[in-house]
């Protein structure tokens, strides 16, 4: 499966104005709104990505390889849970290291390209050998 | 009023984070020369020299970085590329404390690792690198 970059990078900026709001507002809905945009991404559904795809109509010069973003986005998603979580119960320092988490990685998408969540992926293996991750076409 | 300082600081933690990426990322470092064998590598060795890159399915500039050794080996006779899926050698993972992926090994005509780059080389480092492993050349 291949992915639009342009696409990621748009999703990765609305994504961060998303987060950057959800802190500054408090409002667990709207963090809400983004776990549920992570899992569709997750899922290969992004929701931000088809907005993209409704606006722009050019096809990409170059596309690549759609499993390190769906990754990213599942990484997004453990945080966004665990922020929501923090929203929810009142565990506010939870709920803003968790969003702040996300956001830091959506910001550096966005700014500069980098993928977080996808060089998470080796750290993660080294600590869990064990732990065979499932990689879906 | 909390979450903006969040969001600031997180913004100017991955700007920082960001600079420093885009400055190191792919730079072409000595090392201490430990010594990798065929056996290890799963392959021969190249002739002259071996460029070992460590991959995951994870990984986006893992494909551009395959492209640009792939050249190099091209270009440069008696040099081989060996690219390693870093999640089934976890075992060389550890013992070489390879973080991220793409990190690229240059090693000698004996297996001896000279120069290490985390993310991906430009292909002008990578010649010059390798210029420096193979002196007669």
């Amino acid at each position: 499966m291949r992915a639009d970059p342009r696409a990621l990078r748009f999703g990765a900026a609305i994504t961060t104005l998303v987060l950057a709001s959800v802190l500054v507002t408090g409002s667990s809905w709207l963090l809400a709104a983004q776990t549920v945009v992570f899992a569709l991404g997750a899922a290969w559904r992004s929701p931000y990505a088809m907005l993209f795809k409704a606006l722009v109509r050019s096809a990409p010069k170059e596309t690549e390889d759609a499993r390190p973003p769906r990754f990213a986005q599942g990484v997004g998603l453990v945080f966004a849970v665990v922020g929501l979580a923090g929203y929810l119960t009142g565990i506010t320092p939870l709920a803003l290291v968790a969003t702040a988490a996300a956001l830091l990685a959506a910001f550096l998408n966005a700014a500069f390209g980098f993928c977080l969540g996808c060089e998470m992926y080796l750290l993660i293996r080294r600590l869990l050998p064990a732990a065979k991750m499932e990689v879906s076409q | 009023m909390t979450g903006l300082w969040v969001v600031l600081a997180t913004l100017a933690l991955g700007t920082l984070i960001g600079v420093i990426r885009l400055r190191r990322d792919g730079r072409v470092r000595d090392t201490d020369g430990e010594r990798l064998s065929a056996a290890d590598l799963g392959s021969g060795l190249g002739e002259r020299a071996t460029l070992v890159q460590f991959s995951t399915a994870f990984c986006q500039p893992c494909r551009a970085t395959r492209r640009i050794l792939a050249d190099v080996s091209e270009l440069v006779p008696g040099v081989s590329h060996v690219e390693i899926d870093a999640e089934s050698r976890l075992d060389l993972v550890r013992r070489l404390e390879i973080m991220r992926t793409p990190t690229v090994l240059v090693l000698d005509r004996a297996g001896v690792i000279v120069k290490k780059a985390a993310g991906q080389p430009r292909k002008a480092d990578v010649l010059a690198a390798l210029a420096a492993a193979v002196p007669e050349s």
